[in-house]
This record gives structure tokens, C-alpha cells and sequence, in this order.
């Protein structure tokens, strides 16, 4: 294909996939007056920065933010620890029903999680769990089929003769795992940490399902709140939109290296 | 303390101790993936047959628990249209979303890898919108879709187009869940990019020198070496496809006239706002066969049109294990 062709697509797609979002930006900076005009004034003439702190007090956001918070530090730091641990144990011991066991690790990625959806509920709420955050917190710390995977994958890459030498030292399984098998696991580890907390940041339907009570929302579960609510403004949704979409865009510009090799590698061996 | 702990205190004498060393080097593995096995019984194979159970009985969340059979397979296949409706809906939804995101992620990706100048730019640009929440973007839609003020139809005024009400007309609904769900994209493209990136350069080159061009050349080189990225993002896409929900609920609640009331919804609704448990399970089991199924049959279609270049590879790769083996 000819080089200006290309170039010029890639310019209008481009403009495609970014112009919703500065419009969300703009609308959440635009005052009453101009929000509803035609044509659409893309640029506001006053930028108001309030109607950030003002969308923020309709609803208890504070709150919001905080079990948004407790539930993705929380469930990232049960997967990382789980997922190692389980990941560690299927790279590298061979022991009876390995081989089947990781096969049916590999088959519950195919299961829908509506079909375990309900089950899940009324086990939460014989447990009392439900209207709590344990729900989105507690199964973190049991693994997940494709974190174990991904590092199960990466702890293969890693040469056993570090073991060996590790074990005539006297170290430990645990040992090995712990001094030299982490240490080595970093690029691997972060990927799971950034994915973990994407989706446990931006999840909906978890939330929705177990919480009912305002106090014990998270922001997704907030602003889905916003729509159809008396004398609540566009501009305000768009500010709230905006700012529960920084966190995630900014572990993804850190990140991003580590999330476009990660996502790359599922595809090459799925 | 090591009368308190003597299994770490003989970790490191362990030599001396062969036979227990022989018992504990047994279990020791079961300990590591122990977190895993839990969460497999009481998250996943429990609630999975336990779904099945419920599927078979009329369970409301409070109140008396009946066994009734096969009766809510029977009921919803033959007694409620909103099961053939809804279902309806998520096939159409599918049958447009699934070419076009898989027409749209490879378009993009190709794209990309022309190794033009600012690439990093346009990757990150196509996949921003992949990285927030579902929920924003159903927010954002929805005011893109304003069908007085939005920029949509802003954008289709310029070319002298009267744009309709998209999430208020029966006609658009569909099309504007389909052209909402497409700018969530990312992930698939850069999986094809990571695909493309694995086609070596001389099949193209030694195309060329024989006269092909660009049109041959995509079809005989980037299709057929493209095809199992093509196939794992077709299962993918199948499966997103019927499991759409947040934009349903976020972006229209179903409407305008239940003209987007996916099939998950309709299952999220018979267990959670009228708490039908075992109907909302059975509910799920059909869609879970179907996908299962549907999956199935690409699977096996694949034969006819994937191309493993491994067959080709398998040769030198087995003597590399054996090396070093």
C-alpha cells in the first residue's frame, strides 16, 4: 500500500477511537449554557474545573472511592500471592495429575461466569456476604485460571539449574520460590498486578450483583447510578466518567509496554 | 522453636532423612497449587453443578423450593416469548458484531504494521478506549449518541446526512450497541499485530519478485498465515458477544421496546429482579451449550481454512528439544 494512503487512514481512525473521548473531557469542563448547542461547541469558552468537585458531592463518591480501593488492592495482592504459588507449582514439580490438573485449569477460562453466576450469589448470601465487599475480594485469593496460566508460562522460561543449585545450598521449595523464583518472575508479576487491577477497577457486574446497600458501592456502581437521576447534568456524568478513567489510562501509560507484550503473548499461544 | 516447627528444621538436614523426605516431597506440590484446588471446587465446580441442580427446580430466592423436572427447559422454550426474543436479538447482535470486530481489528492491525512513522501513537489511539470502564463507556456513548447534541450526528451532518435518534429508534439500537461495543476493540488488535508480526518478511518478498500484489498478496500470505489468530479471536468475539450485558443495562436498559434486550440480560433479569434462581440456571445452560457449540462447529470448520505453519516448523523444533534435552 502507498505511504500517504496508509498515513491518512491511520490519521481519520485514529481521530475515530479518540474523538468520544475528548469530547467526554470537554463536555465535563463545558458550563450549562453550552452544553446543549448544535453544532457542538467542541472547546469551551469558560473551563470550569468545578463541576468536578460538584459532581463529586451529589453522591457519596468519598465512599465510593474508598471500597473501590480496599477491593483492588486487596483482590491484587490475593491473586499475585495465589497465582504464584499455584503457577510455581505447576511449572515445577511433577507429580501425579499435573498434566490433567493444568488442563482443567485451562477448561474453566471456557466456563461463562453467568452460568456460576447465581450459584456464586447464593453461596455469598448463605454466607452472609452479600451488600459486603468479600465477594469481589475473597475468590482473588483462591487464583485465576489465566494469571496462573500466564505465569506458569513465564516460570518455564526461567533455568531450573537455579534450583539445583538452590537445593544443594539447602534451600528450601519454599525457599527457592521465595528468593529466586519471584525475584526473577518481576515482568511477569507486574502484568498480572496491571490486568488485575483494570478489571477489578473497572468491573460493574460483580458489584452490582453483591451490593445493594449506597454505602458499600464502588464508582463503576456510582455512576451507573448518575443516569436517569433528577437534575443530574451531563456535564457532571462526563466529569465523573473522566475521573474514574484516569487511574486505569494512567496504569496503562506506565504500563504499557508490559500490556502490549502480555496481551500479544495470549494470542501467539492460545 | 524447633520443637515447634520440625519440618522446616529438617528442610535443610533433609538428605539425612531420605524416607520422609520421599513422603513430604509428595505432597509438598499439592500445598502450592492448594489455593487453586479450593477456589476450583467452591467457585467454579461447585456453583457449576450446582447451577445444573438449581436448573431443575423452581427456587425462588425466598420462600419454598419445588423440584419440578425439566419444567423450566419446557417453560422457557415453550411458554415465554421473551426467551425467543431476547435470544433472537443477541444472534443478530452477533451476527453483525462478530465479522465487523474481527473485519476491524484486523484492518486496524494491518494498518499498524506498516511500519509507518508515529505507530506507538496510532497503537495506543486505537486501544484507549479498551482500557477504561465498561460503564464510562456506555456514558460516553450515550451522549455521542444524543440525538439532538451529539457528535455523531454532528459528524454525519457535515456530510449532509439527517442522523436518527440511535438509542430512542427501534431501527438504530442495534447497529449503535454494535458500533458502541467495536471501539472496545483493542485487545483483539493488538493480538493480530502480535500475528502479524510473526509472518516472516521473505514470503512477502519473494511474492513480490514473482508479481503478486497487494491484494494477491494479502490473500495468499496474511490470510492463511493470519488464520489461527483469526480463529482465536473468532471464538473470543463469539463468546463476548453473548455475554454483553454492562451496555445493555448502562446504554438502554434493553430498549427503546426491548429492541436491545440481549439474552443476558434476560437471564440477569429472571435472577435478579424477579429472583427466579432455577429459571435464570437454566437459562444460562442453554446459552452456554449454544456457545459451546457454536464454538464447536469453528473448531471444526478450522480444518478447512487454518493453516498451521508449525506443521511446517515441527521438523527443526524437534531436534532443538532433543538438543537440549
Amino acid at each position: 500500500m502507498r505511504k500517504p494512503f496508509v498515513y491518512a487512514l491511520l490519521v481519520f481512525c485514529s481521530l475515530l477511537f479518540i474523538a468520544p473521548l475528548f469530547w467526554a473531557v470537554t463536555t465535563a469542563l463545558k458550563s450549562q449554557t453550552e452544553l446543549y448547542l448544535f453544532p457542538p461547541k467542541w472547546i469551551p469558552s469558560v473551563w470550569k474545573f468545578s463541576n468536578f468537585a460538584e459532581a463529586w458531592t451529589v453522591q457519596p463518591f468519598n465512599v465510593f472511592l474508598r471500597n473501590t480501593v480496599v477491593v483492588t488492592l486487596m483482590s491484587t495482592l490475593g491473586q499475585l500471592i495465589s497465582c504464584a504459588l499455584v503457577a510455581y507449582g505447576f511449572a515445577r514439580f511433577a507429580f501425579k495429575g499435573r498434566d490433567f490438573l493444568f488442563l482443567v485449569v485451562l477448561a474453566t477460562m471456557m466456563i461463562p461466569w453467568e452460568v456460576t453466576m447465581i450459584p456464586q450469589y447464593m453461596e455469598f448470601n448463605y454466607l452472609g456476604w452479600i451488600n459486603t465487599l468479600k465477594p469481589l475480594i475473597v475468590p482473588s485469593w483462591f487464583g485465576s485460571a489465566y494469571f496462573i496460566f500466564l505465569l506458569r508460562q513465564f516460570i518455564l522460561t526461567i533455568p531450573r539449574e537455579l534450583d539445583e543449585a538452590a537445593t544443594i545450598d539447602g534451600a528450601s521449595k519454599m525457599g527457592i520460590f521465595a528468593r529466586i523464583i519471584v525475584p526473577l518472575m518481576g515482568p511477569s508479576l507486574i502484568l498480572v498486578a496491571v490486568f488485575q487491577m483494570m478489571n477489578c477497577w473497572n468491573d460493574y457486574l460483580g458489584p452490582l450483583i453483591f451490593l445493594n446497600d449506597q454505602m458499600k458501592y464502588t464508582l463503576t456502581l456510582g455512576l451507573s447510578q448518575f443516569k436517569g437521576m433528577y437534575g443530574v447534568d451531563m456535564q457532571s456524568i462526563m466529569a465523573i466518567t473522566v475521573l474514574i478513567s484516569i487511574p486505569p489510562l494512567a496504569v496503562f501509560f506506565f504500563a504499557q509496554r508490559f500490556i502490549v507484550g502480555g496481551i500479544a503473548g495470549t494470542g501467539i499461544k492460545g | 522453636m524447633a520443637n515447634t516447627y520440625p519440618r522446616q528444621a529438617g528442610e535443610s538436614a533433609a538428605s539425612l532423612k531420605p524416607a520422609r523426605k520421599r513422603g513430604r516431597g509428595r505432597v509438598t506440590p499439592y500445598l502450592f497449587i492448594f489455593p487453586w484446588i479450593v477456589g476450583f471446587l467452591v467457585f467454579t465446580l461447585g456453583p457449576l453443578l450446582f447451577s445444573l441442580v438449581i436448573s431443575l427446580f423452581d427456587w425462588p430466592i425466598v420462600g419454598q423450593v419445588h423440584f419440578i423436572g425439566f419444567g423450566n427447559y419446557t417453560e422457557m422454550f415453550t411458554q415465554d416469548p421473551l426467551f425467543w426474543k431476547s435470544f433472537g436479538i443477541t444472534l443478530k447482535f452477533a451476527a453483525i458484531f462478530v465479522p465487523l470486530n474481527i473485519i476491524v481489528a484486523m484492518g486496524l492491525a494491518i494498518l499498524l504494521n506498516q511500519s509507518t512513522r508515529g505507530n506507538a501513537f496510532f497503537r495506543t489511539a486505537f486501544y484507549l478506549p479498551s482500557v477504561i470502564s465498561g460503564v464510562a463507556l456506555a456514558m460516553i456513548w450515550s451522549w455521542v449518541y444524543s440525538g439532538e447534541y451529539g457528535i455523531l450526528n454532528f459528524f454525519l451532518s457535515l456530510v449532509g446526512v439527517q442522523g436518527p435518534d440511535w438509542l430512542n429508534d427501534t431501527r438504530w439500537s442495534l447497529v449503535a450497541m454494535v458500533l458502541a461495543s467495536l471501539w472496545g476493540q483493542g485487545a483483539m488488535m493488538l493480538i493480530f499485530l502480535a500475528g502479524l508480526k510473526g509472518i516472516p518478511k521473505d514470503l512477502y518478498e519473494s511474492a513480490s519478485i514473482d508479481g503478486a500484489g497487494t491484494l494477491r498478496r494479502f490473500v495468499s500470505i496474511t490470510v492463511p498465515m493470519l488464520s489461527p489468530t483469526i480463529l482465536f479471536n473468532l471464538i473470543t468475539s463469539i463468546i463476548a458477544a453473548f455475554q454483553q450485558l454492562t451496555l445493555a443495562l448502562v446504554l438502554t436498559g434493553g430498549g427503546p421496546m426491548k429492541s436491545t434486550y440481549f439474552y443476558a440480560m434476560y437471564m440477569y433479569e429472571n435472577a435478579f429482579k424477579y429472583f427466579r434462581m432455577g429459571y435464570s440456571a437454566a437459562n444460562a445452560w442453554f446459552m452456554f451449550l449454544i456457545v459451546l457449540g457454536l464454538s464447536f462447529l469453528v473448531f471444526k470448520s478450522s480444518e478447512a481454512w487454518v493453516f498451521y505453519e508449525g506443521e511446517m516448523k515441527r521438523k527443526p523444533k524437534r531436534n532443538a528439544r532433543r538438543r537440549s534435552g
